[in-house]
């Protein structure tokens, strides 16, 4: 092999992936921040340039301002239920007690994920059906006919609501992270725990806490893009953020400045901010596990040493 | 997935605790299970039989419910989910293996760079490049084909796929391609006959990866495309709602459709669905 040809092959083989990726990926992700000075629609071939207007209406904008508090509580609710939730249940589903059952738990938390979030929405706005609605239905059943109200149609209750199901999907997604990071931890921890007569809780709190930390950082920066980022469920189940605006997410709004309204500078402009608020996440996700991998090599040397 | 059995004797004794979390997981078995397990029962009734007794088995299965859902619309968005399913992954798994090849077997300048442009893309919300994507799509003149499905879903998953790739190409050892370059293999052989063949686990868990990331997939799908006859199942069963107006049996019936081809996949797959998961938890 000549050493041009040698140098070239490389190249060659990550090509047709990195064309895919600049074209899809990275070229639209520039161009977003170019369009966000703009002024366009849809179909129109010319765009005006319009310098930070369109931040400027960004600020003034009051219902940016109930997106971001709703994907707030997005976060907050989703941090404490999936992140906290799925750890416990996975601690309890790895205990030795259940390890029997615990293949069944684990199967069932699990099926959610796997349904589109269409058919979870559809599933949902009929559990949440005034009338009809299972929910209201069980409240009325077991005398508590005061709780029954319309989940989806006040907008005092509709972002819960929206995020309540969230939660009965996501859940299991992260309580199966959890387990496999327990699984990974050395059983003779706990056998040195047990000789030294720790109960359970004390063995979650002095292994299984601090072994998972770095899943537990995981997960909840991931939770929390999740959260700023969530379009599905809203856009779905209260249809485009409803009643009014009350359960308006950030890329919902974006959706509908940008394809019912038409402003797609303006959209481009909430997208900007939604990146901001995503790489700052993704930035302290990556600090703090550079700091944790840098940690795992020196244990990992240690370790070999002996 | 069970752990290894170490020695257990004292421990699996059930005290009043075990208890009490074994109650608690049945609640949320039954939190989760009940509402599955309504959509299909509520599948096999007529709309009066819902709205009059909600939480009633059907006094008549209807099975035709389901006959109905697959004539009136399902048929069609189930075939696009499938085509553009299987042509995502048989791009993202052709594509992000040569990548993942050239990334772990060459060493070059800027091969660090290209390795995190993949990680980058990992972190990316599609959300975020949403609209110059829309813009694009109507420039290549693909707005409102398969192609504007498939080709961004591509892109979206090649990051994790080539990372995911690349790091089981790396355990490979490299006496074996030294020998094949030794036997007169070229680059592209070693790649095809030598890599691919010892991937297979690897590759299995990217092609579940991204069959579930494509067949649920929903924001692209309902911006993307307009036309219902090109709609793949998440985004067409919308217009499936709306067009059944009240046939709430048949819509449900729809929805069992829509949900089963990844819950069974699930079922086959289990290992290699976890494992990915597992090793992807950087970004979902």
């Amino acid at each position: 092999m000549t050493h041009k040809k040698r140098r070239l092959a490389p190249l060659l083989f990550i090509a047709p992936c990195m064309i895919i990726l600049l074209v899809f990926v990275y070229i639209p992700l520039v161009q977003n921040f170019i369009f966000s000075t703009e002024s366009f629609s849809a179909f129109s071939a010319t765009k005006e340039f319009v310098g930070l207007e369109n931040f400027k209406t960004l600020m003034k904008d009051k219902v940016v301002y109930t997106a971001l508090r709703n994907n707030v509580y997005y976060a907050i609710i989703s941090i404490i239920c999936q992140v906290g939730g799925g750890l416990i249940l996975a601690a309890v589903l790895e205990d030795v007690a259940f390890r029997k059952i615990s293949p069944v738990f684990r199967t069932v938390f699990f099926i959610p994920v796997l349904i589109s979030m269409t058919v979870i929405c559809l599933l949902f706005s009929f559990i949440y059906h005034p009338q009809i609605g299972l929910l209201n239905s069980f409240l009325r059943q077991i005398g508590l006919d005061g709780l029954a109200r319309q989940w989806l149609g006040s907008s005092k209750t509709a972002i819960f609501a929206v995020i309540a199901m969230s939660q009965w999907q996501s859940t299991g997604y992260i309580m199966m992270l959890f387990i496999v990071a327990i699984q990974k931890i050395p059983e003779d921890l706990y056998e040195a725990a047990r000789i030294d007569g720790a109960n359970k809780l004390q063995c979650f709190f002095s292994i299984t806490f601090p072994q998972v930390r770095e899943m537990l950082f995981v997960t909840m920066v991931t939770t929390t893009i999740g959260a700023f980022t969530v379009f599905n469920e809203p856009y779905i189940l209260t249809k485009g953020g409803g009643p009014g605006t009350s359960s308006m997410t950030l890329a919902v709004h974006m959706y509908q400045s940008a394809f019912v309204r038409d402003r797609m500078g303006y959209a481009s402009a909430i997208a900007v901010l939604i990146f901001l608020i995503c790489i700052t996440l993704a930035l302290l996700q990556l600090l703090a596990l550079g700091n944790d991998n840098s940690e795992a090599k020196t244990t990992k040397k240690r370790r070999n040493a002996k | 997935m069970s752990r290894k059995n170490g020695s257990l004797s004292s421990r699996t004794r059930f005290g009043p605790m075990e208890w009490v979390w074994l109650v608690i997981l049945s609640i949320g078995l039954l939190l989760i299970v009940y509402p599955l397990f309504w959509t299909v029962m509520s599948s096999l009734k007529s709309y009066n039989e819902i709205y009059n007794s909600v939480w009633n088995l059907p006094r008549q299965w209807l099975w035709e419910n389901y006959a109905k859902a697959w004539q009136k619309g399902i048929s069609s968005y189930f075939k696009n989910s499938l085509i553009v399913t299987v042509s995502t992954v048989f791009s993202v798994l052709f594509i992000g293996s040569l990548c993942a090849y050239g990334l772990s077997r060459y060493q070059f300048k800027g091969s660090r760079i290209f390795l995190l442009l993949c990680m980058g893309g990992m972190m990316l919300s599609p959300q975020v490049c949403l609209i110059p994507l829309y813009k694009l799509l109507q420039f290549l003149n693909i707005h409102n084909t398969y192609f504007a499905m498939i080709l961004p879903y591509v892109a979206f998953r090649l990051p994790i796929t080539v990372l995911l790739i690349r790091t089981y190409f790396l355990s490979i050892p490299k006496e074996l391609e030294e020998s094949a370059t030794l036997d007169g293999c070229t680059p592209f052989g070693i790649y095809a006959r030598i890599f691919l063949p010892i991937s297979k686990p690897i590759l299995l868990t990217c092609a579940v990866l991204t069959t579930y990331y494509s067949w649920n997939e929903f924001l692209f799908s309902i911006i993307f495309i307009d036309s219902d006859s090109l709609k793949t199942i998440p985004a067409g069963l919308m217009n499936f709602r709306d067009a059944l107006q009240t046939d709430w049996g048949v819509l449900l019936a729809g929805m069992v459709i829509a949900a089963l081809p990844i819950i069974i996949l699930f079922i086959f797959m289990q290992k290699y669905f976890i494992r990915g998961m597992a090793a992807g938890s950087v970004k979902g």
